[in-house]
C-alpha cells in the first residue's frame, strides 16, 4: 500500500471507512473459518459414509431447502439496494429495504422452525432413541445437519440484531448517505451468512 | 483531500445487484435441476461448482470485492488459501486409511 | 529509526499516559481506557496475576513428584492439576503475553500511530480476557472440580469425565475470541495507521512478528473455537460428530484441535522472536543482520507453522502417507526458525556487546530455543517420535520452547521496555542476579525431564519408578532456585514502579526505533507530531563504541 491513501488517516478521532471494512472482512474470515471447520468435519465423515449420507438426506425435504435458499438470496439483495438507496439519499426507501430484509430473515427462520419440528415429531434430534438404533453414518449426517443448520440460524438471528440496530441508526441520521460504513459492514455480514447458506443447501438437500 | 471521497467510493445502480440476484435464482434452479440426474460422482463436483460460481457472484458484487482496493482481494485468497491446504493435508491422511 | 528528529517535539508540560485526565478519571479511568498503552497495562495485570497461579501450579507438580508414589496429591487431583496448570499457563499466560502486553503497548508506537485502528474493540477483548480467565479460576471451586483431560481435551474421555470439561472448554472458547481480536485489530493497524514514510520495509522487526501472528491468531483460531464448541455440545447433546460410541472419530478431533493448537505455538514463539531481533541490535550496537531475511522468515514461520500439525499425532492411528507428509513439512518448518538463529547470531559478531539484564535474557533465550528447537525436530522424525510420545521428553522439549523461548523474551521485553512504560529503572544488579537463578533453575528442572524421557518416563503420571528418583529429585529442586529467581525478579520490578529511580532520558538504551523518540512515559497521544520517516531501522555505525550514558542507577 502506498503512503498516500495514509495521509487521511493521522488524527486519533479518525474516520477510517476503509479500515473499518478491512477489519470487517478479517472477521468475517474468522466466521468463514468456524464454519470451514464444521465443511472439514462434513467431508471426512461423508468420505468415510457415502452411502449412508444419501440415504439419511432423503429425509430431508428438498422444496423447503430450495425455497429458504430463494428467501435469502432475495434478501442479499434488499440488504444491497438499501445501501445504493443511502447512498442515493433515500432514507426511507433504504429503511424499507432493510425491514424487507428483516422480514426475509425471519420468513427463513419461520421455514426453518418447521423444518425442525417436523424431525422432532419423527424422533429425529440429537441423542433420540430412533436416531441412535440407526447406523453411525445416519447418526453422523443429522448430527452435521442440527449443527450446522442451528450455527447458520444463529447467525441469521445476530444478523436480524444487527439490521435492526442499523434501521435505528439510519432513523436517527447516525447512518447517513456520506457516512454509511455502518450498514456497509452489516451487509458484508449479511452477505456471508448468504454465502455459507449457499454451500450448505446442496450439501445437504441436493446429495440424495 | 476531501475525506468524503476516500470513504464512500464505489456507487452503483440498482440495476447490476438485481440482475445477480436474477443470476443467483437461476444457479439455485439449475443446482436443484442437475441434481435430480444421476450421473454418478459427479453430483457433488457440479453441485460444488455452481456453488462456488454463486458464492463468488455474492463476494464479487454484492460485497463490492471486485471495486474494493486489491489489499481484500489478497486477503481473501489468503483465508480461501489456508481453509483449502487444511483441507488436503487432512485428506493426505484420510484418503491413504 | 533515524526519523527526522526535529520533527519530533515532546512537549514537556504534556502529561504522561499514566496522568492524563480523560473522560473518567481513578479505576474508571483505566477500566474504561481505550488508550492502547493502558489497555496493556490492563493486560499486564491479568497475565502476571494468572503467570503466577500457573507457577504456583507447577510448583505443586513439582513437588508432588518429589519421591515416588503419594507425596502431596492424589492422582486425581495431579491431573486437574496439570490440566489447570495448562489451560492457565497456554491460553491465559503464553498465548496472549507478549502481543497483549507488549503489542498492545509498543505496536502503535513503533510504527507512528496514536493508537490501534480499532481502540474500543481492543478493550473489549480485554473483558474477553477477563471473562475467559474468571471462568477457568471458577472450575476450581465449582462442584466437580477443574477438568481433568489435560489442556488437549481428548475425545473420549473428555465427553465421559464428571468434572468441569464444559467450563474450561468455555473459558478457551471465549479467550480464543479474545486473542482473535486483537489479531484482527493489529492487522488492521498494521496496514492502516502507519505513519507516513513507513514503507513495509523501514518497520521494526517486531512489528513483522507482530503482523505474522495477527495472521495466525485470526486464521487458526476459529477451528479451536468450533472444535471446543462441539466437544461441549457433545456433552450436552449426544449429537455423536466426535463420540466414537456414537459413529464419531475421535482421531478427526484431534486433527482439528491441531489445527489451531499446533499454529497456537507458532502464536506463542514468533512475538518473542520479534522482542529478540529488537533487543539483539540495540545492545550489540549492530545493525540487524539480514532484516529482510528475519521479516520474512516470520511470515514463513506462519505459513509452514500452519501445514504441520499432524506431528502430534503420529501414534494416535494416522495413515502411513499422511505421518510421511506431516514428517517432512515438520522438518521444513525448523528452516526459518534456523534462519532467525543464524541472523541474530550474525548481528552479534564483531558487536560491542553489552550484557544489560535485556541482553542477558536474549542471550538466554537463543540458547534455550535451540535447545527446544533441535529436540523438536528430533521428535519429527516418525520412528522417534513413536519411542518419545506422550514422555517427560516432549515436557521437557516444549518448557524449553515455550518458557526458555517465550518466557524469556517476555522477560527480556520486561527490562528492556519497563523503563520506558513506567519511567522508573529496576535495580540493574539485582535484575541480574535474578537472571542467573532463574537461567540455572530452569535448566536444573527441564533437562532432567529429556533425559528421563529417552529413558522412558511417562509425562502426565504423578507416580513412577525408583530407578526415575533422581531426576525427578534435581528437576524439584530446580523449580524451587527457579522460583527464588522469579520472586527476586517480580520484586525488583514491582519495587522499581514504587521507588525506582525516575528516567527522564528518553533513550536509555541508545536504541534506534520510535518508541525511544518519545517521552518515558509516553504521553496520551504518543507523539505530538507524526512522524515523517526517512531511514530503515536499526542504523547503527557499525563498531561504533556505545554512546557514553549516564548510569541510572
Amino acid at each position: 500500500m502506498s503512503t498516500n491513501t495514509l495521509v487521511h488517516v493521522e488524527v486519533n478521532i479518525h474516520r477510517d471507512d476503509i479500515g473499518a471494512r478491512l477489519g470487517m472482512w478479517l472477521f468475517l474470515f474468522t466466521e468463514l473459518i468456524l464454519f470451514g471447520g464444521m465443511f472439514i468435519i462434513y467431508s471426512v465423515y461423508r468420505f468415510t459414509h457415502q452411502e449412508e449420507f444419501h440415504l439419511a438426506a432423503q429425509e430431508l425435504n428438498t422444496i423447503i431447502g430450495t425455497f429458504n435458499t430463494i428467501i435469502l438470496l432475495t434478501s442479499s439483495l434488499t440488504m444491497v439496494v438499501s445501501i445504493v438507496a443511502i447512498q442515493k439519499q433515500k432514507r426511507n426507501l433504504s429503511l424499507l429495504f432493510q425491514m424487507l430484509t428483516i422480514f426475509l430473515a425471519l420468513f427463513f427462520m419461520v421455514n426453518k422452525y418447521f423444518e425442525w419440528t417436523a424431525k422432532f415429531h419423527h424422533g429425529i434430534y440429537p441423542g433420540s432413541d430412533t436416531l441412535l438404533n440407526e447406523n453411525s453414518g445416519h447418526i453422523l449426517f443429522f448430527g452435521l445437519y442440527y449443527m450446522m443448520t442451528g450455527l447458520h440460524g444463529l447467525h441469521v438471528i445476530i444478523g436480524v440484531v444487527m439490521i435492526s440496530f442499523m434501521m435505528r441508526f439510519t432513523f436517527k441520521g447516525i447512518v447517513t448517505y456520506d457516512n454509511y460504513v455502518k450498514l456497509e459492514n452489516t451487509g458484508l455480514y449479511w452477505h456471508l451468512v448468504d454465502i455459507i447458506w449457499i454451500f450448505l443447501f446442496p450439501l445437504f438437500y441436493l446429495i440424495t | 483531500m476531501d475525506k468524503q471521497d476516500i470513504n464512500t467510493e464505489h456507487s452503483h445502480g440498482y440495476g447490476i445487484y438485481v440482475l445477480v440476484w436474477l443470476g443467483l435464482l437461476a444457479l439455485t434452479g439449475l443446482t436443484v435441476a442437475v441434481a435430480g440426474i444421476n450421473i454418478g460422482g459427479f453430483t457433488i463436483v457440479t453441485a460444488l461448482l455452481i456453488a462456488s460460481v454463486k458464492a463468488y457472484l455474492v463476494l464479487a458484487i454484492f460485497m463490492h470485492l471486485r471495486s474494493e482496493s486489491k489489499i481484500f482481494t489478497v486477503f481473501a485468497l489468503v483465508a480461501a488459501f489456508f481453509l483449502i491446504i487444511s483441507f488436503i493435508l487432512l485428506f493426505s491422511d484420510y484418503s491413504f486409511q | 529509526m533515524a526519523s527526522d528528529a526535529a520533527v519530533i517535539e515532546t512537549n514537556g508540560n504534556e502529561p504522561s499516559y499514566l496522568d492524563y485526565k480523560g473522560k473518567h478519571s481513578g479505576i474508571k479511568g483505566w477500566l474504561l481506557s481505550t488508550d492502547h498503552k493502558r489497555i496493556g497495562i490492563l493486560y499486564m495485570i491479568g497475565i502476571l496475576a494468572f503467570f503466577f497461579v500457573g507457577v504456583f501450579l507447577g510448583f505443586l507438580m513439582r513437588l508432588e513428584l518429589i519421591s515416588p508414589g503419594e507425596t502431596i496429591v492424589s492422582a486425581e487431583t495431579y491431573n486437574q492439576f496439570f490440566t489447570l496448570h495448562g489451560v492457565i499457563m497456554i491460553f491465559l499466560f503464553i498465548i496472549p503475553g507478549i502481543p497483549a502486553i507488549f503489542g498492545n503497548f509498543f505496536l502503535p508506537i513503533l510504527i507512528g500511530a496514536k493508537d490501534v485502528a480499532f481502540p474500543r474493540l481492543n478493550l473489549f477483548s480485554w473483558y474477553l480476557y477477563l471473562t475467559g480467565g474468571t471462568l477457568a479460576l471458577l472450575s476450581i471451586v465449582m462442584p466437580g472440580g477443574p477438568a481433568d483431560t489435560g489442556w488437549t481435551f481428548y475425545i473420549p474421555y473428555s465427553v465421559r469425565t464428571d468434572t468441569n470439561v464444559i467450563l474450561s472448554l468455555s473459558a478457551a472458547f471465549i479467550l480464543g475470541f479474545s486473542s482473535l481480536l486483537t489479531g484482527l485489530n493489529f492487522i488492521t493497524t498494521v496496514h492502516r495507521l502507519r505513519a507516513p514514510g513507513m514503507t513495509w520495509f523501514k518497520m521494526p522487526l517486531s512489528v513483522w512478528s507482530f503482523y505474522a501472528t495477527a495472521w495466525v491468531q485470526v486464521l487458526a483460531t476459529p477451528i479451536i473455537a468450533i472444535t471446543l464448541m462441539l466437544v461441549a455440545i457433545e456433552r450436552l447433546f449426544h449429537i455423536g460428530i466426535f463420540d466414537p460410541a456414537l459413529g464419531g472419530d475421535p482421531v478427526l478431533y484431534q486433527h482439528l484441535f491441531w489445527i489451531y493448537s499446533h499454529p497456537a505455538v507458532y502464536i506463542m514463539i514468533i512475538p518473542a522472536m520479534g522482542i529478540v531481533s529488537e533487543i539483539i541490535p540495540v545492545f550489540a550496537h549492530r545493525t540487524i543482520f539480514g532484516y529482510k531475511f528475519i521479516a520474512f522468515s516470520s511470515i514463513a514461520i506462519a505459513l509452514f507453522g500452519s501445514l504441520v500439525w499432524a506431528h502430534h499425532m503420529f501414534t494416535a492411528g494416522m495413515s502411513d502417507a499422511g505421518q510421511l507428509i506431516f514428517s517432512l513439512l515438520t522438518m521444513i518448518v525448523a528452516i526459518p526458525s534456523a534462519i532467525k538463529v543464524f541472523n541474530w547470531v550474525a548481528t552479534l559478531y564483531k558487536g560491542s556487546i553489552d550484557l544489560a539484564t535485556p541482553m542477558l535474557y536474549v542471550l538466554a533465550f537463543i540458547f534455550l530455543f535451540s535447545i527446544g528447537g533441535l529436540t523438536g525436530v528430533m521428535q519429527g522424525v516418525i520412528s522417534i517420535d513413536i519411542q518419545l510420545h506422550d514422555t517427560a521428553f516432549i515436557v521437557g522439549h516444549f518448557h524449553y520452547v515455550m518458557f526458555g523461548g517465550t518466557g524469556f523474551a517476555m522477560f527480556a521485553a520486561f527490562h528492556y521496555w519497563m523503563p520506558k512504560m513506567f519511567g522508573k529503572m529496576y535495580n540493574r544488579k539485582l535484575a541480574k542476579i535474578a537472571f542467573w537463578f532463574i537461567f540455572i533453575g530452569f535448566n536444573f528442572l527441564y533437562f532432567p525431564m529429556l533425559v528421563m524421557g529417552w529413558l522412558g518416563m511417562p509425562r502426565r503420571y504423578y507416580d513412577y519408578l525408583p530407578q526415575f528418583h533422581p531426576y525427578h529429585l534435581i528437576s524439584t529442586i530446580g523449580s524451587w532456585i527457579l522460583i527464588i529467581g522469579l520472586i527476586i525478579m517480580f520484586y525488583n520490578l514491582f519495587k522499581s514502579l514504587k521507588s525506582g529511580p525516575i528516567v527522564t532520558e528518553k533513550n536509555i538504551w541508545g536504541g534506534e526505533t520510535l518508541e525511544w523518540q518519545i517521552d518515558s512515559p509516553p504521553i496520551h497521544e504518543n507523539f505530538t507530531e507524526i512522524p515523517v520517516i526517512e531511514e530503515r531501522p536499526y542504523v547503527y555505525k557499525d563498531n561504533e563504541p556505545p554512546v557514553e550514558k549516564e548510569e541510572t542507577v
